[in-house]
Order: C-alpha cells, then structure tokens, then sequence
C-alpha cells in the first residue's frame, strides 16, 4: 500500500477501521473531534457501528455494553472528556472489559485549553479512576504510530482482558505526515465470557465488577494484580536513540520525544554526548532499562509537557543512581529544541556533569 | 427439595400411590417455578416486589422461548444481583448507565432481546441523560422502571419520585417540595419523547395487578420483534424495610398514596398494533 498523507486523529481512525474495530461511541470535543467525524463517515460503509452518544459518561458505557458483548469497541476524548470517563474505565478495569480508549491528551486542569499537554499522565498510567488497577498506556510520537497503536492496543485488550488507552496530544491529533496503513484484519472472536445470549449448553454469563464479600473480592483483587504483573513483565515497550555512549539520557515521549531528538542532535554537534529514551509503554513504564542505564550515563532529565509527572517514574526506577533533572513548559505551550538543549546544560553545569 | 421431586398436581409419576379405593386423577398444570429464574433464595427484603418482577420477566423469557435472545442489564441499586437469579446472560452496569449499556449491545445485536432494570434513583436521578437519549433515539429495548419512591439499597434516602411529605432518612422532616421539587412523573416524561412506543405505568400490589404487569411485559418484550423503539414500564414498587411498614401495609400504601402522584394505566400505546 501506498503511504498517505494524513492527520493523526484521522489516520487513527482509518486504523481502527482496518483493525477490526465493530463500534465507535464518542463525544465531540477538541482536539480530537476528527475521529468522530472520520469514523460518522466511514464506519457506516463498512457495516460497523458508530454512534455519537450525549455525553462521554455515556460513551465509555456504550463501549463497556459492546465489550462485554464480545466486540471490538472503541471511544476517543480529550482530557476533560477522559475525566469523565474515569468511572466506566473503572468498571471496565474491574470486570475486565477489553476496548480501546484514546486520549489526545489538550492543557488543563479544568476546561483548561485546546493545545497540546501530557498533563494526563498521572490520570492515565496511574488508574484514573477509583480502586487498584491500571490501563495498558501506548504513547504514540508519529502519526504512523497512531495507526500502528490502533492495531496493538485491540489486540492487547484482547490479549490481556483489559482496557487499553492511546495517551496522545493535541499535536501528534493535528499533524500531518505520511502514514502507511497494515493490512485490514479480522479479529479473532473467541470471548466465551461475553454475553451474546445463553443458550442451553453453557451456563450464563454476566460482565459485573462486583463481589460484594470481602474474600471473594480479595480474590479478583488478587487476580487482576496478577494480570498487571505479566503486563508488566511482558509488554515492556521504549525507543532508544544513540545511547549506546551516552553520557547524558534525555527521557521522553510523545511529542515531546520528537522535539528531544531534534535537541539531541544539537547537543552531539557541541560535543555533549547525549542520549534519548523514548518509552512507548507508559504503563507497564521502562523501569528496569533506565535502572541499567543508569549505571551508564551522569544525568538524566525528564523533558515533559506538565510540570513534573513522568519524571517521578525515572526517579523511581534510577533510585538515587544519577541525579534526574525535569524541564517542562505548561499550558499548550510547547518547548524549542534549543530550549531543551539550553536546560540540559543548565542542569549539567549544576550536577558538573562536563 | 428440586422442583422434579416435588409432587405436583398434574405430574403423573409424582402423584399418590394409588390404593384400591383411589382412581389415578390427572390434573392440568396451572403454576410452575420458571425454569429461566435459578433456584436460590433471594437477598432482598421480606415482603419486596422485586423477586416477584424478576419472576413475571422470567415467566415471560420462558413462555416466550427467548432465554437464548435475552440481555439484561441491571445497574446499582437492590436489583445489581439481578444476575444472581435470572439465568440469561446479564451485565451489571454502573449507577444510572444502564441505558447507555443497553445501547451499546443493541447496536451490534439487533436481532436480541434486551432489557434494562432500574430503580428510581438510578433512572430518574443519576442516569436521567442516558435513559432520555436512548428513548429519545427509539432504541430497541424494553426498559422497566422499579419505581418505590427511595433508595432502597442504600437505606432509604430520598429519590426523586419520593412522594411529598414522606419520611425518608434525608428528608427527615418529610420531603419539602420547596427545598427538592416535586415527585418525577418519569412516564409522563418519556412519553413526550418520539422514540418510545409503549409506556405504561402498572403495580404488583393485588393478584389483578401482577396479571396486568405480566401482561405489559409480554406486550413489551414481543414489539422488540418489530423493532419500532422503546417500551418503557413503570412499576410501582414497595419497599417495606425502609418505609417501615409491614409488607401488607406497603401494598396498601401503593394503591392507596402513590397512585395518587402516580396514576396507573397506558400513557402511550404503539401505533401501528392492536
């Protein structure tokens, strides 16, 4: 197939369609509103299911309905959206509901604004809502990759009976790159838990997250923790960029990868011997490799578009190792490669990393 | 004690040992237990219409032979078990979202039956936007309303169809029009949208009653066939324990003060059947 020149939140879209996506519930609200509207258009042509629904308490419902019936569903927001999602997710989480939900991620908090953040990554790798569990967090840093993640993110719901959310931002939504679609797949339908209907052969089914005594509680408690642990162990996913000698290891994702690339190569032109890690899963986070590069390089710093969220996770997982420096801007508004490679050699010139 | 070994009129092999004086009679089966209702005791209250509901929608699936078609949702509330006793597949839905669940396995199941189950607080407080907008867009299912004017599972706080003046653990002075508004007339409500088709408002507090209630289900669940829209049936519903009545003085209280702000009957029948 030929590559296409394609917005990001469109370019998910036509994946979700090509992923086998069966429903679409969603809500209007900006940056994200072209997947709606991509999907009002398109989905209908391919015999699936797209319905625009009066809320996103309602939509993230919808989406807990369909996957419990056993089909591919999905929904995107952004921010305030997601809020109030945070409920269902929950639910979806606690009865083990696998489904896509997409988060292109705008400023906040409150009604904050329509530019791009990572201000929901706290929100996003952390539960979000009520009680213990965690979403699988992919954070695409290309509009290929908004694609490419469409794909993954069904099939690792799938996989682990899980929600999965796509942390993307009001950037990464609104760009246009080339993107080159895989192929249209036909998903598996082997959900002998969902509930399509009893019939005399089997006992019913029924989707709940509730167990009201303690013990069996504790169990399904138990269980889920269990399910995070092989997340954990299992879908560990980062990009690295020339650290194979670096001295210095810029950690970032998303948009905000992008622009540390760019300031990365700055910085080997003056001779800084920089390096770039890029965590693609945000939940289960790269721990274990920042912890063995942290025997490697002097410095590491957070470059993030918040005021500080991820640069708590390098913190944990490097545990003293190396001093971990964090620069960040708010609000929409979004960093220069000059001003990353600026406060690098900032916090270089204090830690007397040389 | 299963309902095979119990001795039935009109079930032959069970019947009394003949004796040389006594000829083998063989009687019509006029009541059995429904086969689609699992076989357990129930956690609700003495005395509570719930259990009773849940059995006249059984008897329904059953007779209709649909227990392979049939989804039910029952969100927060007395009836979150629902799927403890019904024996068809169910999802448990969070507070109030029952209609935005029920919407999203009707879309990709058109041919299913699908139910809602809902309490008062749930459909006429925290869900009212999910239930009007899956009304209001015809959605193909059959909602039933369990309207007993507080919320039941939570020990009786005031719901917005607890009737002025009542007692209830929040409205300890009795419900003050002037500070909470009055009781909502949630068939009327829907009535007014396009996409219902069939709303009725029946009780369970006399033998008439339940046959009538019964009757309204069928009638609901056999227009889901013809895929016209949304079937809505209020209930009106005791709850003894927190009203602190008897149950046979809640029954009463039914008919003889909720029907006042509640009145019974069709609001609206569809068109185009008998």
């Amino acid at each position: 197939m030929e590559f296409k020149l394609m917005k990001g939140n469109e370019a998910l879209a036509e994946a979700a369609i090509r992923a086998g996506c069966d429903a679409y519930f969603g809500y209007p609200i900006t940056p994200q509103s072209e997947v709606l509207e991509y999907l009002a258009r398109e989905m209908p042509l391919h015999g699936r299911v797209v319905l625009q629904a009066e809320s996103e308490v309602a939509s993230i419902n919808m989406v807990y309905g369909a996957a419990g019936a056993g089909f591919r569903a999905m929904t995107s927001s952004s921010s305030p959206g997601i809020s109030l999602m945070q409920e269902g997710i929950s639910y979806m989480a606690g009865a083990e509901l696998p489904a896509l939900i997409v988060n292109v991620n705008r400023a906040g908090p409150g009604l904050g604004t329509i530019q791009p953040g990572q201000g929901d990554y706290f929100q996003a790798t952390k539960g979000g809502g009520h009680g213990d569990y965690h979403l699988i967090v992919l954070a695409p840093a290309t509009v290929q990759e908004m694609a490419d993640f469409v794909y993954l993110g069904f099939d690792l719901a799938d996989k682990y009976r899980n929600p999965v959310m796509i942390l993307s931002d009001g950037a990464i939504g609104q760009m246009m790159e080339k993107v080159k679609f895989p192929d249209y797949v036909i998903p598996k339908k082997d959900k002998p838990w969902a509930t399509t209907g009893k019939p005399a052969n089997r006992p019913r089914n029924y989707i709940t997250s509730l167990h009201i005594l303690p013990e069996k509680m504790e169990v399904h408690n138990q269980h889920l923790e269990a399910k995070f642990k092989a997340i954990r162990d299992n879908e560990v996913r980062f990009e690295e960029i020339a650290t194979d000698d670096a001295e210095v290891l810029l950690v970032a994702y998303g948009l905000s990868a992008r622009i540390c690339h760019k300031a990365l190569d700055l910085a080997r032109a003056k001779g800084i011997r920089a390096g770039l890690l890029r965590p693609i899963t945000l939940y289960p986070f790269p721990y274990q490799r920042l912890q063995e590069l942290a025997d490697q390089v002097d410095l590491m710093m957070s470059v993030e578009l918040n005021a500080g969220q991820m640069v708590e996770d390098v913190r944990l997982a490097v545990a003293g190792k190396v001093p971990v420096g964090f620069f960040g801007r708010m609000g929409g508004m979004i960093y220069t490669p000059e001003d990353v490679l600026q406060h690098l050699e900032t916090i270089m010139q204090e830690q007397y990393v040389s | 004690m299963s309902v095979e070994e119990m001795v039935l009129p009109g079930n032959k092999e069970a019947a009394l040992p003949a004796t040389g004086c006594v000829q083998e009679e063989v009687y019509e089966m006029v009541y059995h237990r429904p086969a689609t209702l699992v076989e357990v005791n129930m956690h609700y209250c003495p005395g509570c219409a719930h259990s009773l509901v849940h059995k006249l929608i059984m008897e329904v699936v059953e007779e209709l032979g649909i227990q392979e078609q049939t989804i039910g949702i029952a969100p927060v509330g007395c009836s979150v078990f629902a799927y403890d006793y019904m024996d068809i597949d169910m999802q448990e839905a969070a507070h109030g979202r029952a209609c935005a669940v029920a919407t999203g396995i009707r879309r990709l199941m058109p041919e299913k039956y699908i139910f809602t189950y809902q309490g008062d607080g749930d459909l006429a407080a925290i869900g009212l936007a999910e239930t009007l907008h899956a009304i209001n867009r015809g959605e193909n299912l059959l909602i039933v309303f369990m309207n007993n004017a507080v919320y039941g599972m939570t020990s009786g706080q005031m719901a917005p169809t607890t009737l002025p003046d009542m007692v209830t653990t929040t409205s300890p002075f009795g419900r003050d029009p002037m500070q909470s508004g009055m009781p909502m007339r949630m068939a009327e409500m829907v009535a007014t949208l396009p996409g219902a088709i069939y709303v009725t408002r029946q009780t369970v507090n006399s033998a008439n009653a339940v046959r009538k209630t019964k009757k309204a289900l069928l009638k609901a669940f056999q227009l889901q066939q013809q895929q016209k829209g949304t079937s809505f049936i209020e209930v009106l519903s005791n709850c003894p324990s927190n009203w602190k009545m008897t149950p046979v003085e809640s029954m009463q209280f039914i008919g003889e003060e909720m029907v006042k702000t509640f009145p019974l009957g069709d609001i609206k029948l569809p068109a185009t059947t008998d």
